[in-house]
């Protein structure tokens, strides 16, 4: 377990002057009671040997660290991919939900419950739950189960149960909010499995652990393939912020590290159609935690716009508000056009269908320079399946 | 002595009524206050709608999205209760999420409830540390009191430390529950009220989340100094909006 850092959540979960856990009463005794636990559980031999396990023989890890040799002549650098396309479920979020089952078990928790927007973290939840032989209800936005409906057949023959958010937006926020409600009134025998780095502490820093394995494994597999022990950036996509805080991880306290996180801008940062929280930049509180998030002038979240669901979220981790707040990361935006140019030319030049969140980090090579002896990892957090109908329909084929 | 401390020391079976600001119509906040005045009500808890109200059920989140969608605003309730203490004369109680209040600005916040006559406020996603650190010393200046909440998994030493701080009374959220989703009052309840009752806490008590009927009412009221009503009476006006007759009747009921 790594020590705290400047980067790193407080005892009080506030990351510089974000983060903290804004619940109402009803919630508190299940944040309390999370919170006295997790660093421990974390840290155990039990659970570190279980969780690497499962991440080894389950996920299929350690996830290739690739040479990505035509893309890297384009641009006249080395560009390495982490390929946590590879894992079991087609992206990063396995890792949070492999680790969180454990921790609900070690907790004598019997149901599972999760958010989802697009479908892939209730598909990961719902993966784990059928390992673990736990019930799973995940909540996700009717418009969303309209829109995603392979992943909602997917969670239901995984054995979960999905249930629809009717109220707001019927989006991913609403989900988020109807999970919240469930737990309110179960506060005994469920755990909430959060997806992303977001929602009141002990989450964001929990969800960071556990995606930590990807900068652990970056750090390792770079020292193997350059005469470095470390990449020059580290470059992640940003909603939530799950695979860029786990890309990040092991590299924060590294100052000679270029962090770079690429947000979705959807139609334009300005065009009122964005989901470039940090770009927006206005601070408040949203689902339990104080960071940027997008609102009216009344305080209202408003509803975000991106093509890529999984960077669909009208906030952002707190670490990540931190690290900008700290200029510790850059954070660029780029466009549904961008993301989509970007996924095409990784396709042809690489065989590689990136999913449409990942194709954002993707876009960040044609707003950067980089000089020839840079090494240069892009986390390409997930595979494009899920995002054939947006493909077909964009690219006509 | 203000008008909180007023009525808990004057009164018991103190019935206390929520509703969400600028429901059904934008302009029925001021009405359904006067009308629940006239009808008997002791004490209101004023919701201001929010986009994401996480602890609430359904009936108040769909009466917070209409009222967003009428227009509301902090801003706007602000104009429609600048002259309330005019003619109510009962203890005015804020109550939202704390998202709104924070892009508002607290101090203007607190300084426009001061100038309108509002007497509390309840924040429940405010947290208590924060608010004893951060911000107390503003809301005695201004006389405003904060309002917090307790549930049954509240353990007794957090339940005195959040007594110690309380100026107004303490909200015991009945259930472990959002709002609206009880119809009668169960043993463990009442087994979690006695407990509260025996700690021997300074503040007044007021019972909320799922009291909706003269029964569920009068049960909390022998566990506490009153109970409130939200979802049934956000109901009611959904139905009839601030047609002063049907309050009435609807207060007269449950008393």
């Amino acid at each position: 377990m790594s020590t705290r850092n400047k980067y790193q959540a407080d005892e009080n979960g506030m990351y510089g002057q974000f983060g903290g856990a804004y619940i109402p009463e009803m919630l508190y005794p299940n944040i309390e009671n999370l919170k006295a636990v997790y660093e421990d559980i974390i840290g155990s031999a039990a659970f570190q040997q279980e969780y690497k396990s499962l991440l080894k023989d389950y996920v299929g890890r350690p996830s290739p660290l690739y040479l990505a040799k035509r893309l890297s002549e384009k641009y006249q650098t080395n560009i390495y991919l982490k390929r946590e396309d590879l894992n079991h479920t087609g992206a990063h979020k396995i890792n949070n939900t492999v680790g969180q089952i454990l921790i609900a078990k070690h907790m004598g928790k019997e149901r599972i419950i999760a958010e989802t927007g697009a479908g892939q973290h209730g598909v990961a939840s719902a993966t784990a739950c059928a390992l673990m032989g736990l019930k799973c209800v995940v909540y996700m936005g009717e418009v969303d189960i309209k829109r995603q409906a392979p992943n909602v057949a997917r969670m239901k023959m995984l054995g979960a149960e999905v249930k629809a958010a009717t109220s707001g937006s019927r989006t991913l926020k609403d989900a988020t909010n109807e999970a919240l409600r469930d737990w309110i009134c179960n506060p005994e025998d469920t755990f909430y499995l959060i997806g992303s780095v977001v929602g009141p502490h002990p989450y964001p820093d929990m969800v960071a652990r556990l995606q930590a394995v990807i900068s652990e494994e970056i750090k390792q597999q770079i020292s193997e393939k350059t005469n470095k022990d470390y990449p020059d950036y580290v470059i992640a996509c940003v909603g939530g912020g799950s695979n860029a805080a786990g890309s990040f991880y092991h590299f924060l306290d590294d100052e000679r590290v270029k962090l770079v996180a690429v947000e979705a801008s959807g139609m334009g940062v300005d065009s009122g159609e964005t989901a470039a929280t940090i770009a927006l930049g206005d601070m408040g509180i949203i689902h339990g935690s104080k960071t940027y998030l997008m609102q009216s002038d009344d305080g209202q979240i408003t509803e975000p716009y991106s093509i890529s669901a999984g960077l669909d979220y009208p906030g952002i981790g707190p670490q990540h508000a931190h690290l900008f707040d700290t200029n510790r990361a850059q954070f660029l935006s780029a466009t549904d056009k961008e993301a989509l140019d970007a996924a095409l030319q990784l396709t042809q030049l690489e065989g590689i269908i990136p999913a449409l969140e990942s194709s954002h980090a993707l876009a960040a090579l044609d707003k950067m320079t980089f000089s020839e002896n840079d090494s240069v990892v892009i986390t390409l957090s997930g595979r494009g399946d899920k995002d054939m109908a947006t493909y077909m329909e964009r690219f006509g084929f | 002595m203000n008008r909180l401390q007023q009525l808990f020391r004057d009164k018991k079976d103190i019935c206390s009524v929520y509703f969400t600001a600028g429901y059904p119509n934008i302009d029925d906040t001021l009405p359904v206050l006067k009308a629940l005045e006239d009808a008997g009500t002791d004490l209101v808890e004023l919701g201001m709608p929010f986009s994401d109200p996480l602890a609430d059920g359904p009936t108040i989140q769909a009466s917070s999205e209409q009222a967003l969608e009428n227009g509301m605003s902090i801003k706007r309730l602000f104009e429609q209760i600048k002259d309330m203490r005019q003619t109510i004369s009962m203890p005015v109680v804020l109550m939202g999420y704390f998202n709104p209040v924070f892009k508002y600005g607290i101090e203007n916040f607190i300084a426009k409830c001061k100038e309108v006559g509002v007497d509390g406020l309840i924040l429940p996603d405010l947290p208590f540390d924060e608010y004893r650190e951060k911000y107390l010393e503003l809301f005695e200046e201004a006389g405003i009191a904060n309002i917090f909440l307790i549930t049954p998994q509240t353990s007794d030493e957090r339940i005195k430390l959040i007594d110690a701080n309380s100026n107004g009374f303490i909200y015991v959220v009945s259930s472990a529950s959002v709002t609206g989703a009880k119809k009668e009052v169960e043993q463990g309840q009442i087994n979690y009220f006695n407990r509260v009752n025996n700690i021997g806490l300074q503040s007044p008590r007021l019972i909320g989340f799922g009291i909706s009927n003269r029964s569920t009412f009068k049960t909390a009221c022998q566990h506490a100094s009153g109970a409130i009503i939200g979802s049934a009476f956000v109901k009611l006006i959904g139905e009839h909006g601030a047609e002063g007759s049907k309050i009435e009747e609807f207060i007269k009921s449950i008393k």
